[in-house]
């Protein structure tokens, strides 16, 4: 995966809570065999009406944040099923960082081995920058590095991360190729395994 | 000093432990489906790595299939997500219950079935209810599609440890309620994410009372309250459900395993993180009427009105479901009508599930303006259902009666409710758009939703039962 440091933008506000993956990308979109390709289908529903028209008022539509790549939501984000086709729709559409006050197990865990940085702020914090991002255009830096959010009004928000997790977005690594290093420790739990049966 | 027994079972599949990381944890049991499965086989291609253990897994196709016409898959993409999860079980030697298997069926009603699901065991699928698996005292989850080339290339996963919950459910059900009722009645009571970063066991008179099947259908919906997993420690009903079983020892081993299965159970005066508790009489026949699973009440109850919440955005959150929902504050559930009814997917496609459904039909038509489908959980279950007979009741009544399969729990085949249209079903996810694109669901038991396929509207299926007893 894409290793990921600091991301530069405005944000989307997103002003729902239980954001389910149903909603992040629908069931009809997850019959490609590929990773590639679902950022046109993300949130489908809430974006377009039966016809394919827009739907105006969705955010994702606004002019103002085309092009973000940080998107704020309430709580429990990516709740739900555990298609691991939200957050490569959510990757693939454009954004790198979501900022919500919690996220759904599964999701979490989805996000890390992609490459999408979930960020947990608290819950007035995230009420802080949806009202900024609503209000106009409002961007922010994130720096992993420092595990710090810092606002276009210099306002800063700090943030915690599992120091395992931050070493494997940081630097983009193969948990797989990771785990190999520990071959030696599974054939070990092997064995004993069947030695005991 | 006293554990318990997801403390247990999580201590004994430790591969290796370090501060600051992780636990690298063995996974005993990889379940497999068409539709999270492909780019990670994909990915072992890419990267020319194997299977590890190709015999801890097992796969089957069930999210995608059709429930009738099966030789016709008309849409091409469906059609080769089915043929590729079929070359790549070939190519990495993985064992697979195809279309035409006659063990096929909901991955996480299969399992058990075939006794693959057992006490201690952990249990992994790329499908978050996963947590079925956990109704027999195995830590079992769901996990991305990420995780699941993770698995197949190690056999292990980084887990972070999870907090523990205890689900105590006190005392004993009331008249024609049922499992479902109860674990509807936990996630309204304590919300959709009260479960987030935990795995839960569920405890207390009312759990000890269930069968296996029931124990299933409340463990499936552990993922709807947010939790990672959700079990029940073995017991006696647990030991008497797997003897026989398929992939279960015999003679003997048999009754090693078992010793071993009910030492699992938590301790006495074992210890969680968390604990909340619900009294078993204070719980109705359920119905939901929004747009996640906490949104529901009892049958007797009403559609909540804005004023009953306090937060801002739980008011919101409401105008928002009611709106998709085509719903008033303040509606009787009684008074809402339906245009189709579902009795099926992992959660209550069991053959007790069907008993109970066809035992409130029987010898009724379904309402004029109702669509009543019955899609069975696997094809086991389709066939014991017809040895007894059911098909002919549902038939009768006017279900249409299906092959096994996922089907309008997820409508990701022909299976779909139309825009606008409102489904009583027995599955566990009222989002919107999941039983298709403007589809309002209610879920329910299946007895509530045969009751509700006859009357046109929700009914307390108690009053029908009453007046048969
Ligand atoms: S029946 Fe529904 S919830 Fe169960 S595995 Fe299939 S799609 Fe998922």
């Amino acid at each position: 995966m894409e290793p990921i440091n600091k991301v530069v933008s405005v944000v989307t506000p997103l002003d729902r809570k239980n954001v389910d993956t149903d909603q992040i990308i629908s069931k009809e979109f997850l019959k490609r065999i590929e990773r590639t390709g679902f950022g046109k289908y993300v949130f489908y529903h809430w974006r377009f009406h039966e016809d394919g028209s827009e739907v105006k008022d969705f955010v994702l539509n606004d002019e103002r944040f085309k092009g973000s790549k940080i998107l704020v939501a309430h709580e429990n984000f990516g709740c739900g099923s555990s298609r691991e086709h939200a957050p490569w729709s959510i990757l693939d559409y454009g954004f790198n960082v979501v900022i919500a006050p919690s996220f759904a197990d599964i999701f979490h865990n989805n996000c890390m081995k992609n490459g999408l940085l979930p960020i947990k702020l608290t819950v007035s914090e995230v009420e802080e920058l949806l009202a900024n991002g609503q209000q106009q255009p409002y961007s922010v830096e994130v720096n992993l590095e420092k595990q710090t959010v810092t606002g276009q009004d210099g306002k800063t928000y700090s943030f915690d991360i599992d120091p395992y997790y931050k070493q494997m977005l940081l630097n983009g690594w193969d948990e797989i190729s990771l785990t190999f290093q520990y071959e030696e420790h599974i054939a070990k739990y092997e064995e004993r395994v069947k030695q005991s049966v | 000093m006293a554990k318990n027994i997801i403390e247990k079972i999580w201590d004994q599949h430790i591969v290796y432990e370090e501060q600051g990381k992780p636990d690298l944890l063995y996974i005993d049991l990889h379940l497999l489906h068409e539709v999270t499965s492909p780019q990670a086989f994909e990915g072992l291609r890419l990267a020319n790595r194997t299977v590890r253990r190709p015999d801890l897994c097992f796969a089957t196709m069930d999210h995608n299939v059709p429930t009738r016409n099966r030789d016709a898959i008309k849409d091409p993409i469906a059609r080769k997500q089915i043929n590729t999860l079929q070359s790549n079980c070939d190519e990495f030697g993985v064992e697979l219950a195809n279309m035409d298997h006659p063990d096929q069926g909901i991955v996480h009603i299969i399992g058990p079935e075939l006794g693959l699901t057992q006490p201690g065991k952990t249990i992994v699928c790329g499908d978050s209810h996963t947590s079925t698996h956990g109704a027999f005292g195995a830590i079992a989850f769901g996990i991305g599609t990420s995780e699941v080339e993770h698995v197949l290339s190690t056999q292990t996963l980084w887990q972070t440890k999870p907090k523990t919950m205890e689900i105590r459910v006190n005392g004993k059900l009331g008249f024609g309620v049922t499992a479902k009722d109860i674990i509807l009645a936990i996630i309204a009571k304590f919300g959709i994410d009260m479960g987030t970063g935990h795995i839960a066991e569920y405890t207390g008179e009312a759990i000890r009372n269930l069968t296996m099947e029931e124990r299933m259908t409340i463990c499936n919906m552990s993922i709807e309250a947010g939790a990672k997993a959700g079990l029940i420690s073995p017991d006696e009903t647990t030991i008497a459900y797997l003897k026989g079983r398929k992939h279960v020892p015999e003679g003997d081993a048999f009754d090693k395993a078992a010793a071993t299965w009910l030492a699992l159970a938590s301790d006495e005066g074992a210890t969680y993180d968390t604990v909340v508790e619900i009294d078993a009489d204070e719980i109705e026949p359920f119905v939901t009427w929004g747009t996640n699973p906490a949104m529901g009440s009892g049958i007797t109850s009403h559609v909540p009105y804005a004023k009953d919440f306090e937060s801002e955005s739980d008011k919101e959150a409401l105008k928002q479901a009611l709106a998709y929902m085509g719903l008033e504050e303040g509606a009787p559930l009684t008074s809402i009508d339906i245009q189709h009814v579902f009795i099926g997917s992992c959660t209550n496609a069991r053959l007790s599930d069907l008993r109970a459904a066809a035992k409130v039909i029987e010898g009724k038509k379904v309402h004029s303006s109702v669509t009543a489908i019955v899609v069975p959980g696997s094809r086991t279950v389709k066939k014991q259902a017809e040895e007894e007979g059911l098909d002919a009741i549902f038939l009768e009544a006017g279900f249409e009666w299906r092959e096994s399969g996922c089907s309008m729990c997820l409508a990701m085949n022909d299976d779909v409710v139309p825009t606008g249209e409102r489904c009583a079903s027995t599955s566990n996810r009222n989002f919107e758009g999941r039983q298709g694109a403007g589809a309002r669901t209610h879920l329910m038991s299946p007895a509530m939703a045969a009751a509700s396929a006859i009357a046109g509207h929700f009914v307390d299926v108690r009053e029908l039962q009453a007046t048969k007893a």
